[in-house]
């Protein structure tokens, strides 16, 4: 297969489901219940595809970098936009998760959304989603990557509203819509620092940009912040504390949505972008990635312990796995991060469908009972499903023991990894709260997973539902079944306990930093043959020599040269300390993290199934902590008061501002000139017209009383003019 | 080459509309029932006949739009040009001789305007098909307006130009004054008066001008080798140039409207019929940016380079402030949804400001860009709220909710026209708000990121509009038909004529959003002329 090719069949690959959506949007009625077939038809055909493309650029074109292709969209004259698509190992493997659970979804959803009287329409934003998700996955710049970022955004907020007469649905699309702007509007500020600096969009040019030397605004900081800005975008999408808050109200949409959208792969974008934009993090950059992981990953956990909401503990859960990878790729583990992104799609998405599965099974056995009035997703209402619900249970506990983190699953495998990096982390950078952070949230991962796991399955029945709840057909089975299967560690290394030697880190390796070393952490710095650090790749470093920007870029032109003789000259791979680092770490933090999932599986046990210990009493004993957990940390309460409360009643006020002053003084000139004219017309009526008519009146008076003396008679005028003629001469003498 | 009988195209397109006046003018309204109909009827044919008609000629030009040429100062490359003496007077006192010349020609950024003109004129006259009060002369005022809309745009000679602009404000003025709602009266003087002050400083700098360089040209006027000297606006710099160009700003700037001369706006827009809001929106107020790019940018370089960042700071301040009063209805008031509309607008229009303050190629092609998408998106978002208000005679959200049940076709236009206005890619906005922003960027980015807020404060706003009129449960009131007689309205949703004015704009703005250069290859070399010129001219002074 030629790269050609392999880019013909991804355009395909990302074409198709949106060609499925506009046959089935414009053709609802018609299509019916056949929607659901052509729709999964369609991602059917896009799996196997993208089978063919994820194999042959992994196996033929292994060594190769990004297979990309692009082309001018708009141009300016003095500048042109180029957009384009590529796929490298990264993609490769994105496009299988994608496809793979989309279509799951699609089948699932068959009987999931039999029922629903907007069943082609389901179809239809299904089609539309996965469109948008492949966009973002085959993106080699910057421009289509946050184009398809607001069409998931688009089709999330169109999933999650699906049943929009609920009041709550429509609140929480609205949410997730508007949240993740606010991370989307610091992802476009970073690109537009990108655009400005590099004058391309592309990956490829923008990090040679970053390699040569040239800094935004030429300031180092300024590099930072351009990537803390992109990592925005991420932090909206991934649902990163601060604005992770929409993530467990998206659960309002149906369950098929929460698994494929709001827990493998949507959500997984931040992650993916964080891994794309990783060889333009500086060092601070990664600090603040890290941490931002590291508290989201402790802190979702926490709250997950709590909730009673079957979807509420896997949305936290989510939450806190996505921390965990955000985590990894700050502190440098790039390779495990993405590694726990893939392996977290399965499960996850297992998880979620097998909750759909539950709540399926309750809603027909409440709606057998005519029960409208107990909550199918409350795990205070289950219990016992274990035998209802045999083959559900069966893959939901397969996939619980996986996210736990127990050896001989994938879960193990990347979470270790994880862990091994952040040890290795915290001992050369001194952060040593990273780790703490993210061993706490293993423990408490293990934990809670097997509470939501003894509460809904095991044990007797609490309610009347839960005992008469049936086996799922296999539309619903069958994807559990497959999902659970991928969580063994085979299919990933054969050496269960290290992942290192599998093909997956073998294809996916941590990109080479193109941060100057100035900005950037030293052990993650290529090391050359003597155990010096040299910076990124001999291309750049010939790139340098040639503009030779500025003094930063020559010196460092000469290192590069100078790393790349020595490295071609032993001919080996320079690892850098942090690699050798994680490598010294990995069993010191197997052991640790076998200790605290062990630790927490068993307090599981002993709280909700031997009933050893109360959970209500201990709840008492730490109440505080207890309710700070139960009520989410209290983060819409305080976001309702504050960002949200200022900014409408500024809009309030600025509206009343807008009426009463702004326009107050439109009217108010318009008055006064109406004032002015009032007056005016006012002297004009009484002064001027007034003289005017003061001399018609006295015109008009002498008039009136000479028009007596007009009388006609010759008489009368002979004595006028005989007075006349004396008053005349009496003054005249 | 396209002349007929010696008139040229455009002259066509902008004097078709009088020979459908005239017609109207001829056919007497009819004194019984049947013939009031068949009357009302024909008006309403002919209107979209003759906007038809313009939309052809507007297409056939757009055909032969040669991209390459620059036009803006060189009358060479100005394309389709008419040029004929006009008004001839010699030896007059003071004046001398004054010579005005009927002077049209298009270049590459008043050709898309134009395009949009016919367009939305076009798409407008479906939504006239609710006006029911003297038909006849509504549709003499709306062809009316319509020449005087283009007459602007193809004008080359300022007198010209000045007399188009006042030619419009006339039908526009009655437009709102006897067809509006019930403020009509108020809002269509506080309109009228408003943009005749504006006038009155356009006009004083035209005198100045003609005195300065004693022509009406106006790409002589832009030519500094006219200059004579010891004019008023002779020197550059000068205090009395910088004035002149504050007075034309503040009188486009009224058109635009930008932040604080825009309280004119939401009263106009809400008591003016749906298509007069469409019209408005839709090309009225473009006139005020294109006018500025036209007239005050080429004309007085040197100042555009002294105020830009105070432009950029009036686009930044009307981005945000307009966003967070829109965002305001949702709290004050009735909750108007045209209201909310119309300050949605006045949010847009300050990305336009912001693009061509910022004198980039990105920033005015996104700016000019921006002005094409709001006309088309702001029209479908008018003709939204009138379907709605002429079903259920409110537009208050609080009466409405759980219409997507009703009128699914209906939420699904208002879903695109809505998306349309946040700015989502795959749509037209989206390109120009990209485009203005990272051009934006180049010259003021503490600015450009402020006026990001926007794009978080328009995602709430329009929202939470959506989710008041179409989510939720439908009010008790709203359960039956709209009308129960059956005779307005056969169906629940949006009928054909609605969706006739809907559909073409619909279509222009998802096609422009994923194939741009349509729109923008016409304007690049205009833009690019237009910055080198203004950047150019701009330098040789003490400033």
């Amino acid at each position: 297969m030629t790269k050609e090719t392999i880019l013909l069949l991804s355009t395909v690959i990302l074409l198709l489901p949106l060609l499925g959506f506009t046959i089935i949007i414009f053709n609802q009625k018609r299509l019916g219940k056949a929607a659901g077939y052509l729709g999964s038809a369609v991602l059917g055909i896009d799996l196997i595809l993208s089978i063919i493309v994820a194999f042959s650029k992994l196996v033929t074109f292994a060594g190769e970098g990004m297979i990309q292709t692009k082309f001018d969209w708009i141009n300016l004259g003095t500048k042109t936009i180029s957009i384009g698509i590529g796929v490298d190992n990264l993609t490769a493997v994105m496009l299988i998760v994608v496809t793979l659970i989309s279509f799951l979804v699609h089948l699932f959803s068959m009987e999931y959304m039999a029922e629903d009287k907007r069943f082609p329409r389901f179809y239809a934003y299904l089609g539309i989603f996965t469109f948008s998700m492949l966009g973002i996955v085959i993106a080699n710049n910057f421009l289509n990557m946050y184009i398809f970022w607001e069409l998931v955004g688009l089709s999330s907020y169109l999933l999650i509203g699906f049943w929009y007469e609920k009041d709550s649905a429509a609140n929480a699309s609205k949410k997730a819509f508007i949240t993740n702007r606010i991370g989307d509007l610091g992802f476009f500020a970073g690109i537009m620092i990108v655009f400005f600096t590099y004058g391309s969009f592309m990956f490829d040019d923008v990090f040679a940009g970053v390699a040569s030397g040239l800094l935004p605004f030429d300031s180092g900081t300024m590099l930072t912040a351009a990537g803390i800005l992109l990592f925005c975008g991420a932090i909206g999408k991934s649902a990163q504390f601060p604005l992770h808050v929409w993530l467990p109200d998206a659960m309002e949409g149906p369950t098929p949505v929460s698994a494929l959208i709001h827990a493998a792969t949507m959500v997984a974008a931040g992650v993916y972008l964080t891994c794309r934009i990783f060889p333009m993090l500086t060092a601070d950059a990664l600090i603040f990635v890290a941490y931002i992981g590291a508290i989201t990953a402790f802190m979702a956990a926490t709250i997950a312990i709590t909730q009673n909401d079957f979807k509420k503990v896997l949305a936290y859960s989510t939450v806190s796995q996505l921390g965990y990878m955000i985590m990894a790729i700050g502190v440098g583990a790039y390779t495990n991060g993405f590694f726990h992104l893939v392996t977290h799609a399965w499960f996850k998405a297992c998880l979620f469908l097998g909750s759909g599965s539950v709540i399926h099974a309750m809603h027909h056995a409440a709606h057998h009972f005519h029960d409208h009035h107990t909550d199918p997703q409350d795990i205070r209402n289950m219990g016992g499903l274990r035998k209802t619900m045999p083959l559900t249970y069966i893959t939901f506990l397969f996939v619980t023991i996986a996210i736990s983190g127990v050896p001989f699953t994938s879960g193990f495998l990347s979470k270790d990894g994880i862990l091994a990096g952040t040890l290795a982390f915290g001992s050369l950078s001194g952060h040593w709260l990273i780790p703490i952070a993210g061993f706490g949230a293993a423990g408490m991962t293990a934990f809670y997973m097997f509470r939501l796991l003894i509460e809904s399955f095991h044990g007797k029945a609490k309610t009347n539902i839960a005992s008469h709840t049936h086996e799922n057909n296999k539309l619903i089975t069958g994807p559990l079944v497959l999902l659970s299967v991928l969580t063994i560690w085979v299919f990933y290394s054969f050496n269960p306990i290290d992942a290192t030697s599998g093909w997956f880190q073998k294809s996916i390796k941590t990109p080479a930093t193109s941060v100057p070393a100035a900005l950037q952490f030293d052990f993650l710095m290529p090391l050359n043959a003597e155990g010096h650090n040299a910076a990124a790749h001999t291309e750049v470093a010939t790139h340098n020599a040639t503009n030779s920007h500025t003094e930063l870029a020559k010196h460092e032109a000469a290192a590069n040269t100078h790393g790349a003789e020595a490295k071609s000259a032993h001919g080996s791979h320079a690892l850098n300390k942090f690699e050798e680092e994680m490598h010294h770490m990995h069993y010191p933090a197997m052991i640790a993290s076998l200790l605290i999932a062990g630790l927490g599986i068993l307090l599981s046990f002993c709280f909700y199934q031997f009933k050893v210990f109360s959970p209500d009493n201990m709840a008492n004993m730490i109440k505080p902590f207890y309710k700070i957990s139960l009520n989410k940390w209290y983060f819409d309460e305080i976001y309702d008061k504050t960002v949200i409360g200022l900014t409408l009643g500024f809009a309030k006020l600025l509206s009343w501002f807008d009426g009463a002053v702004i326009d107050g003084i439109v009217n108010g000139v318009a008055t006064v000139f109406r004032g002015i004219g009032w007056f005016v017309g006012k002297f004009d009526n009484i002064v001027i017209d007034g003289f005017v008519n003061l001399t018609a009146q006295t015109t008009g008076f002498f008039g009136a009383a000479f028009r007596k003396v007009q009388t006609g008679r010759i008489q009368a005028y002979l004595i006028f003019t005989i007075v006349g003629l004396m008053i005349l001469f009496y003054f005249l003498v | 080459m396209f002349n007929i009988f010696g008139i040229g195209p455009l002259t066509l397109i902008t004097f078709l509309p009088l020979i459908g006046l005239l017609i109207i003018l001829a056919i007497p309204a009819g004194k019984d029932e049947k013939a009031r109909e068949l009357s009302t009827n024909l008006y309403r044919w002919l209107t979209v006949g003759f906007t038809f008609l313009q939309l052809v000629i507007a297409i056939v030009i757009y055909m032969n739009f040669n991209n390459a040429l620059p036009g803006i100062n060189d009358a060479n490359t100005m394309q389709f040009v008419e040029k004929t003496p006009w008004i001839q007077l010699h030896g007059l006192p003071i004046f001398g001789d004054l010579k005005i010349d009927y002077y049209v020609g298009i270049d590459g950024i008043s050709a898309p305007m134009i395009l949009l003109t016919a367009i939305v004129c076009f798409v407008a006259t479906f939504a006239s098909w609710s006006i029911k009060k003297a038909v006849k002369g509504f549709f003499m005022m709306y062809l009316l307006l319509d020449i005087g809309m283009m007459g602007v745009f193809i004008s080359l000679d300022f007198f010209l130009f000045y007399v188009f602009w006042e030619l419009m404000l006339l039908p526009m003025y009655f437009l709102i004054g006897i067809w509006g709602g019930p403020r009509k009266e108020y809002a269509a003087i506080k309109f009228f008066i408003y943009t005749l002050f504006g006038s009155v400083f356009m006009l004083l700098v035209m005198i100045g001008l003609w005195f300065t360089s004693g022509t009406f040209n106006l790409l002589d006027l832009a030519n500094p080798a006219n200059i004579r000297p010891d004019q008023i606006f002779s020197g550059f710099g000068t205090t009395w140039r910088l004035w002149a160009f504050v007075g034309l700003f503040v009188g486009f700037a009224i058109k635009v409207p930008t932040v604080p001369f825009h309280t004119w706006l939401p009263d106009a827009h809400v008591e003016a019929p749906t298509p007069i809001s469409v019209i408005l929106a839709g090309v009225l107020l473009k006139m005020g940016t294109y006018g500025m790019l036209r007239i005050a940018w080429p004309i007085f370089p040197e100042a555009v380079k002294y105020f830009q960042e105070w432009i950029a700071l009036i686009g930044m301040v009307s981005i945000v402030y307009g966003a967070l009063c829109a965002l305001g209805q949702h709290k004050v008031g009735k909750r108007d949804l045209k209201k909310l509309i119309a300050y949605s607008s006045v949010s847009h229009m300050g990305y336009v400001m912001l693009g061509i303050a910022s004198m980039t190629s990105a920033g005015v092609t996104g700016a000019i860009f921006q002005m094409f998408n709001h006309g088309t998106i702001t029209a479908m978002l008018f003709m939204i709220v009138g379907v709605i208000y002429d079903r259920a005679h409110t537009r208050s959200m609080d009466d409405f909710g759980g219409l997507a049940n009703k009128m699914p076709v209906y939420t699904g236009m208002m879903a695109i026209s809505f998306f349309a206005a946040i700015g989502l890619p795959g749509m037209s906005g989206f390109v120009s708000e990209a485009l203005v922003f990272l051009g934006a960027f180049a010259t003021y980015p503490l600015y450009t990121v402020i006026s990001g807020l926007g794009i978080v404060l328009g995602a709430a706003y329009m929202l939470w509009a959506l989710q008041r009129v179409f989510f939720g449960k439908l009010p008790e009131k709203w359960s039956g038909p709209w009308d129960p007689s059956g005779k307005l309205y056969k169906h629940d949703d949006i009928n054909g004529i609605e969706l006739t004015a809907l559909i073409p704009l619909a279509v222009v703005v998802i096609f422009l959003g994923i194939f741009p250069t349509y729109i923008t290859n016409m304007m690049t070399e205009s833009v690019n002329q237009l910055i080198h010129f203004v950047t150019v001219n701009g330098q040789f002074t003490g400033l």
